[in-house]
């Protein structure tokens, strides 16, 4: 028998129903993968027990003839969703030994569709970062390494690296992330993995420690495209506590999986082609746009003007709403409380958050207090504010030439750990092609389109106009069946 | 004009007043939770995880709150904004578990209006004065810190936190502690009308930040203090009292006034700046992310128009014109929307044309019923007298069954026991009799036994007549008709 | 606009922060790194442009006046740092 631990989640659910094995079975295979891959640090808690109750259940259900959409499926779940009865910290010191009473909508739909958790995921301290690096509890690993035959340990992306990680290396066929200005999307794409943001308002955010409301959005990362598909057709849909859910049925967008893209125009934004671009990633997107041509697409090119200011727009609204939903830890009801000798109320505030937060953390509330602060507002929040409605306003004047559009997803590929933690503002820049979709809420994904010179992997990525995820699938799928990528990491840990 | 003046030592002063008036909105759940708003319940009870501020919990607003806002702005004649947002007003505090309160600054829901306070001889308001309300916006409610259970220890209950208030704005209008206390009182009035809050300061569902500047007459606006959260329109009054001769003194003595915000203390009838909050005046207003705007569809604002009550101003106009009631009266019967509602409840019950019987119900309301029911310590709500025995009562006057007097001492039985009027007469035989035979037989009696009398009477001493009467009535034991007794007394006297 | 020293101080108080001196002289150029480059944006036209206000077109729905939560008085203390009598406890705080 093939290793369970190999198979993605199409395959373990469509195996478990047609009897080949149980859930149990994978549950076991996948939960032996996670001690084994401890090296990784992809896990901040383990689960076990919840991924084998889930999978008794499974079986057992399929004993009496009820299978649900993920019966069998063993996940991992970023730890900036909330699960009941399991520690949540959003890999931040300030949330140590916060367990929930409540379960995430997300995840509540996940194990309510049959899915076991195998553990809580590692991630950049709420979600702030671009290489995991700031989590409290270490940075992840990457179970890439480059063939040149260094050993320099590399990021796995962020914010979701622990759940990018996990997949890359099997430790899981699945996992949540959660994707502000390209945390599912770019820890995707360093690790040779498929992962989709779907339009802002499909998922739910009730649940979800919050980091910035106006862009946050879960979604699923996977080995391929279909699943995917799969992972987020049980994650969507409509919420009635979260005010910004979309009131909209979830499409069938596995059913509706297609790689023929005759008739669709492709757009190639040109302000894409970033000064400085490195001739792999040009090679990249050149390949993808054959790919495209080949799945009977046509190519276009169009133009978004505003795309050099929508990093900068990013840094100030992302941390503004940071600041303010940041504010609620504070030592009193939940998470850690530092209380030096004789302190007030106010000492005690500002010690528990100086010691709760770590330093990007910090660094982005004290940008977004300055940027609300009195007299900054209009020249800051709401100049971006601005910006960021004429960034979506390219967008849709793109949509009357095209139907979706062909990026790299990030601008190099993974970079070794160490290497961007210094300078900020360079960490920052990675997120240069993934940002703009998430300023305008709309659907996106990468897919893995190739390996650099030293063996690394490279993400292509497709935004659509909002709530065409289908379409955005489609044409993962038709980069995937083209792109042949079957490069996996070499297993060392 | 209000003549309210501050002596001072270089001259009068003028007091400028503006009032913001925190109003909890009457709904069962609160503004952005499913909790309960109830009062008094055990700490932490009615606080739902949205409240608590855990970790990825989500607002979404109460329709209710929403409509009660609208109705009141309505009442207020006021702009009502189809368009508005909530924001985040970011400081922090014990009390506050976001970091936040939700609330509207850039664009609430009502914009402008005004309100009509009355005339009051007695409290020196000479004529009506209109207010202006500069707006109304809806914001979330703070928990409560408890400072006296624990020596070291303050205590944070939450059951308060995301309750639904309405901050209503007035303009700096008012010139005097009276014209700020009838202010409070008309507000309080009106949105008891409306239905959109309890009205009840004794359990904090109204709150008063009070702003106070003096100038001389005629001259700018001097810089204000506002006075946080006084509960009372008593202690409204006695902190503007305060507050204006504090700064009149400060000013006078070569000092300035120091834009604040300040503390009243009922107890001592003082007012008290307040540091503790003085460093967190960055409040880093921003559009709550968590929320979408609040846009009003043309069918809701209908909606709202549609079931606003009659409304204090107008009824009262009503009741002096059409009803024709005194100016008293209707002040006093249309001041509060129970008694109003009490009192109409009373004219339905009798069954007549409003107009014919409005006089002598109010009369009987405002003499009898609130005499019993001050003597009682009794609200109108709870009175033992339903609007329908009440109107019974009137009937039986009316129909000549009872007299005055026997009325009077059938309201006192009805008080006492609950019981219908009817049934009170007809058990204790109470009926005014107009028997002639038997009056003319009483009468006959009264002569005989006062025959000196009856010739001094016929002597031309005509003051006796009401002795006659009296000693008819008491023959009768009260039950006779007075009008029949004295025309058959004038008779038999001739 | 560059921050210094005590900017970066105010901003760390209002955002309840405690921070060492070390720590600010450190942060300083760093936040002014971040904001110049941030700054950039006032090279943009935005005269007439309306504030993005929903990311998605959607409108904000009502909730029915219903109580349907709370009571839980258990799970909201639970994870407290302290808890004491149906409470949370803080240091005294004066008023
Ligand atoms: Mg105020
Ligand atoms: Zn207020």
């Amino acid at each position: 028998m093939t290793d369970l631990t190999d198979l993605g989640v199409a395959a373990i659910r469509d195996g478990f129903r047609a009897g080949d094995f149980s859930a149990r079975e994978v549950a076991d295979a996948f939960n032996a993968s996670v001690t084994a891959g401890r090296k990784l640090n992809a896990f901040l808690v383990e689960t076990p027990e919840h991924a084998i109750e889930a999978a008794e259940a499974a079986d057992r259900g399929r004993a009496t003839g009820e299978l649900r959409a993920l019966s069998g499926v063993p996940l991992g779940i970023k730890d900036l969703f909330c699960t009941a009865g399991y520690q949540t910290t959003a890999a931040s010191h300030i949330l140590e030994g916060f367990t929930p009473t409540y379960e995430s909508t997300v995840t509540a739909k996940l194990f309510g569709a049959g899915a076991g958790m195998l553990g809580k995921l590692n991630m950049d301290q709420f979600a702030m970062g671009s290489s995991n690096e700031t989590s409290a509890y270490g940075h992840v690993l990457s179970p890439w390494r480059r063939n040149d035959g260094g050993n320099a340990p590399l990021a796995p992306g962020g914010s979701s690296g622990g759940s990018s990680s996990a997949i890359a290396a099997r430790l899981a066929p699945g996992a949540t992330g959660t994707d502000t200005g390209g945390s599912i999307r770019q820890p995707a794409a360093f690790t040779g993995i498929s992962g989709i943001k779907p339009t802002y308002g499909r998922c739910s955010r009730w649940g979800v420690v919050a980091f910035a409301s106006s862009l946050d959005q879960a979604g699923p990362m996977a080995r391929d495209v279909r699943d995917c598909a799969i992972l987020l057709e049980a994650m969507s849909g409509f919420d009635p506590k979260d005010s910004t859910s979309l009131d909209l049925p979830v499409p069938q967008w596995e059913a509706g999986l297609s790689s023929d893209l005759k008739g669709k125009r492709v757009g190639i934004p040109k302000e894409y082609r970033v000064e400085g671009m490195p001739a792999e990633i040009e090679a990249l997107w050149e390949s993808g746009i054959r790919f495209m041509k080949d799945a009977g697409a046509e190519i276009v090119e169009v133009s978004l003007p505003h795309t050099k200011y929508a990093l900068p727009t990013y840094y100030i609204i992302a941390p503004a709403e940071a600041s303010s939903n940041l504010a609620r830890y504070d030592g009193v009801r939940y998470g850690v409380r530092e209380l030096p000798e004789g302190a007030s109320l106010a000492d005690m505030y500002a010690a528990t958050r100086s010691a709760g937060f770590g330093a990007e953390v910090k660094r982005r509330i004290l940008i977004g207090t300055y940027v609300l602060s009195a007299g900054f507002y209009d020249a800051y929040y709401t100049k971006a504010q601005k910006v960021r409605a004429l960034i979506a306003r390219d967008f849709e004047r793109a949509w009357e030439a095209c139907d979706l559009l062909l990026t790299p997803t990030a601008p190099s590929a993974a970079f070794a750990l160490g290497e961007k933690v210094a300078d900020p503002l360079s960490m920052y820049l990675n997120d240069v092609f993934t940002v703009p979709a998430s300023l305008a809420g709309l659907p996106a994904m990468s897919v893995p389109g190739g390996l650099d010179a030293t063996g690394l992997p490279l993400g292509l990525q497709i935004i659509g106009r909002p709530l065409d995820e289908q379409g955005v699938l489609n044409a993962g799928l038709a980069i995937e069946e083209r792109a042949g990528f079957t490069a996996r990491a070499e297993k060392w840990w | 004009m209000s003549s309210y003046r501050i002596q001072g030592a270089t001259g009068e002063w003028e007091v400028v007043i503006g009032l913001e008036v925190h109003a909890q909105i009457a709904t069962r759940a609160k503004l952005f939770s499913g909790a309960s708003t109830e009062f008094g319940a055990e700490p932490n009870t009615q606080v739902s995880l949205i409240d608590a501020a855990m970790p990825g919990m989500l607002p979404v607003p109460n329709g209710e709150c929403v409509r009660q806002a609208v109705r009141t702005g309505m009442a207020l004649g006021a702009q009502i904004n189809r368009w508005s947002r909530f924001d985040r007003k970011n400081y922090f505090y014990a009390d506050l578990p976001q970091g936040y309160q939700i609330s509207q600054l850039y664009h609430p829901i009502v914009g402008e209006g005004s309100l009509l306070i009355d005339a009051d001889e007695k409290a020196g308001i000479a004529e009506p004065k209109t207010v202006g309300i500069e707006r109304i916006h809806i914001e979330q409610d703070a928990g409560k810190l408890m400072h006296d259970q624990h020596p070291t220890r303050s205590y944070v209950d939450l059951n308060r936190s995301g309750v639904a208030l309405m901050e209503i704005v007035s303009k700096p209008d008012m010139r005097s502690p009276a014209e700020a206390g009838a202010y409070v009182r008309k507000l309080r009035s009106i949105l008891r009308y409306v239905g959109s809050c309890d009205g009840n300061m004794e359990q904090g569902s109204m709150r008063a930040d009070v702003n106070v500047s003096v100038r001389k007459p005629g001259e700018p606006f001097g810089t204000r203090c506002e006075i946080k959260n006084v509960n009372s329109v008593r202690f409204v009054q006695a902190a503007i009292e305060y507050e204006a001769t504090r700064q009149v003194d400060v000013i006078e003595s070569g000092g300035t006034i120091v834009q604040e915000t300040r503390l009243f203390d009922p107890d001592k009838i003082e007012t008290r700046s307040l540091r503790s909050k003085e460093d967190a005046h960055d409040y880093r207003y921003f559009p709550d992310p968590d929320l979408l705007p609040l846009e009003l569809s043309e069918e809701f604002v209908a909606e709202c128009e549609a079931s606003l009550p009659e409304l204090p101003d107008a009824k009262r106009a009503r009741y002096e014109g059409p009803l024709g009631l005194s100016a008293y009266a209707a002040s006093v019967i249309t001041a509060d929307v129970e008694t109003a509602r009490w009192f109409e409840a009373l004219l339905a019950a009798t069954g007549k044309p409003e107009a014919e019987v409005a006089k002598a119900a109010s009369n009987w309301l405002t003499s009898d019923l609130f005499g019993a029911l001050n003597r009682l310590g009794k609200s109108i709500g709870e009175s033992p007298v339903t609007p329908a025995q009440g109107a019974e009562l009137l009937g039986l006057v009316a129909d000549g069954t009872l007299s005055g007097t026997l009325a009077k001492q059938v309201f006192e039985i009805m008080i006492e026991t609950g019981d219908d009027p009817a049934k009170i007469v007809e058990e204790r035989g109470l009926k005014q009799t107009s028997d002639t035979g038997a009056i003319e037989a009483a009468i006959a009696q009264v002569m005989a036994a006062n025959a000196d009398k009856v010739a001094d009477y016929r002597g031309g001493k005509d003051k006796l007549f009401g002795f006659f009467v009296g000693q008819t009535m008491k023959a009768m034991g009260g039950k006779a008709n007075p009008a029949v007794v004295n025309e058959l007394l004038k008779k038999a006297l001739a | 606009m560059s921050v210094d020293a005590n900017t970066v101080r105010k901003i760390a108080s209002l955002a309840r922060i405690a921070i060492s001196d070390r720590e600010i002289e450190a942060m300083v150029p760093e936040l002014n790194n971040i904001l110049g480059w941030i700054e950039q944006l006032g090279e943009v036209d935005t005269d007439g442009v309306a504030p993005l206000a929903a990311v998605i077109p959607n409108h904000l729905r009502l909730r029915d006046d219903v109580v349907t939560d709370g009571d839980d008085r258990d799970g909201v203390l639970k994870n407290a740092p302290q808890a004491e009598l149906g409470f949370f406890a803080v240091p005294k705080v004066i008023e």
